[in-house]
């Protein structure tokens, strides 16, 4: 007899939503943390969508740890002396089903985990999962870690040990780790008082502002963000990694350029630096995706690659939640049918594939790509805020010029073919349209 | 560009961070295949400015305030000179506010 039923690795949101469905049909479930407590290892770029914990938790808005509801989303473009923002705001999104809001995450991934805890599941923190155990046919039948006589046996393993999953490595189904899959977040934590908060964001109460920037990275291909938390702002950017070192300047220095410029430092100047951070993010979708499960083991979470980093559309939390609920269904019905083999899992796949898991993940496939490429990087901001700039500009004595002189002169100013944007235009609407 | 407000220092930065170190090191540096390298991915890319260029061409790595992130091991365009695992279990960093 194995020691569990099922064995989870890593409390991220992965991990606790597979730890709380598998508790929840009476199974045996251990939910293994490597930090102190769950969510110690962990940050992000700042929001959680999590419309999908209405399957597993009811109303979960009035206990969920928040620090502000998104009601403003801004989406902005920055040369080194421009800057134009997209700016929507809806009062429906400060209402309960509301829709996203920014948390900490060692707060949210502990209350997640915790839940998972009153439903039955044995918690155990403060333990690294060093390796995966073998059966006489190469199956998984449970995992080595770092305590004495610390292995576990189970019928099936759940590896949701994030970005880096070694598990997943291991095991050999992370065949390809190139480094232009993954980005580089890096972000400052800083305090403000939630009254300059308010003022400078133009928000009331817990209403929150998610800004999105395209440039002001230095050069390196990426993005940056700022997000409203209740008494404290999160500043930082993420860093295409090939790109991040082949050039000289550190993360934190770019960071202090993104804050430096015009249409950011009244945003963030003052206040105190009270936590830096930083983590790798599997930006590649659909194109980096590992194998999803094997005899007895199942893949889910950032672990799986399971990211949206599709420019408009930046979401992990979600999909690390649903993916660790499927993975959680399909293995108590192997358990159930007393099939662990790949095959017995198989209705994991089946999950991800009717629902917006991998139904976004294949739309977007090409989204990646596109949104990280040279030209959206580093030409269509200055041609756009270019056009902007035409348009607005005052130029007497000389006449305005039309719309079209406008794109003509700046698209031949920064020396973009006709053919690339038509190419990229159309790369845009299949992923976007 | 210039700054309006005194940026923190490396130092200050690093100390916003709770690292709750061991004595183990979970990262270990290959130094012959470091002596060699010419491109020093590492040294531009760790965010916590952990792996630091000598003088005679080597290359002196932290492991003490690592975030744990990966980003060393993912840029190294020489094979197995970075060597990484994660850290005993509840070591390391913590996050808090992030």
């Amino acid at each position: 007899m194995p020691d569990f039923d099922v064995i989870v690795v890593g409390a991220g949101p992965a991990g606790s939503c597979a730890a709380l469905t598998i508790a929840r049909t009476g199974k045996s479930v251990v939910l293994i943390e490597r930090g102190p407590f769950p969510g110690s290892k962990n940050m992000y770029g700042g929001v959680v969508y999590p419309r999908i914990l209405d399957a597993l938790i009811p109303e979960w808005w009035n206990e969920m740890p928040v620090q502000r509801w998104v009601t403003r989303r801004s989406t902005m473009l920055l040369t080194d002396t421009q800057s134009l923002s997209i700016d929507f705001r809806s009062d429906a999104w400060g209402d309960a089903p509301y829709n996203g809001a920014t948390a900490f995450r060692p707060d949210f991934d502990n209350w997640l985990a915790n839940k998972a805890v009153e439903a039955g599941a044995t918690l155990v923190c403060s333990t690294t999962v060093t390796g995966l155990i073998t059966g006489a046919n190469g199956e998984v039948i449970g995992v080595h870690t770092d305590r004495p006589d610390g292995d576990l046996t189970a019928s099936v393993v759940i590896a949701c040990d994030g970005v880096n999953s070694f598990l997943a490595k291991e095991r050999g189904m992370y065949p390809h780790t190139d480094a232009a899959h993954f980005t580089l977040g890096v972000k400052e934590t800083i305090t403000l008082s939630k009254d300059i908060i308010d003022e400078r964001f133009a928000v009331r109460g817990n209403h929150g502002v998610d800004i999105e920037i395209l440039g002001g990275t230095s050069g390196v291909n990426g993005g940056g963000f700022i997000y409203t938390n209740l008494n404290s702002i999160s500043v930082g950017v993420v860093l295409k990694l090939p790109k991040l070192a082949a050039q000289s300047k550190r993360p934190e220095e770019i960071i202090a350029g993104l804050k430096s410029h015009s249409a950011i430092a009244p945003l963030v100047e003052g206040g105190t630096v009270s936590e830096y951070s930083a983590h790798l993010i599997p930006e590649a979708g659909l194109k980096m995706m590992p194998k999803l499960l094997d005899d007895g083991l199942l893949i889910a979470g950032d672990a799986a690659a399971m990211c949206l980093a599709a420019g408009i559309w930046l979401e992990g939390v979600n999909f690390a939640m649903a993916s660790g609920m499927y993975a959680a269904q399909a293995a108590c019905e192997a358990i159930e049918k007393e099939n662990t083999s790949a095959k017995g899992l198989s209705l994991y796949k089946k999950l991800l594939e009717d629902t917006f898991v991998l139904r976004d993940h294949r739309k977007l496939r090409r989204a990646p790509q596109l949104v990280l490429s040279d030209r959206v990087q580093h030409m269509y901001p200055a041609l756009i805020t270019g056009v902007v700039q035409g348009m607005f500009q005052v130029n007497n004595p000389v006449p305005k010029p039309g719309l079209r002189k406008i794109l003509k002169n700046e698209r031949r100013r920064l020396g973009i073919r006709t053919t690339d944007l038509a190419k990229d235009a159309i790369t845009g609407f299949r992923s976007f349209g | 560009m210039t700054l309006n407000w005194p940026d923190i220092s490396f130092q200050d930065r690093m100390a916003s961070s709770e690292f709750r170190v061991h004595e183990r090191a979970h990262i270990v540096v290959n130094s012959d295949s470091c002596n060699g390298c010419t491109t020093r991915a590492c040294v531009v890319a760790c965010p916590a400015n952990l792996f630091v260029p000598t003088a005679d061409g080597g290359i002196v790595f932290n492991y003490e305030q690592c975030f744990e992130c990966g980003t060393c091991y993912m840029v190294c365009n020489e094979e197995g000179a970075i060597s990484w695992s994660y850290p005993e279990g509840g070591h390391g960093i913590v996050f808090h506010n992030t």
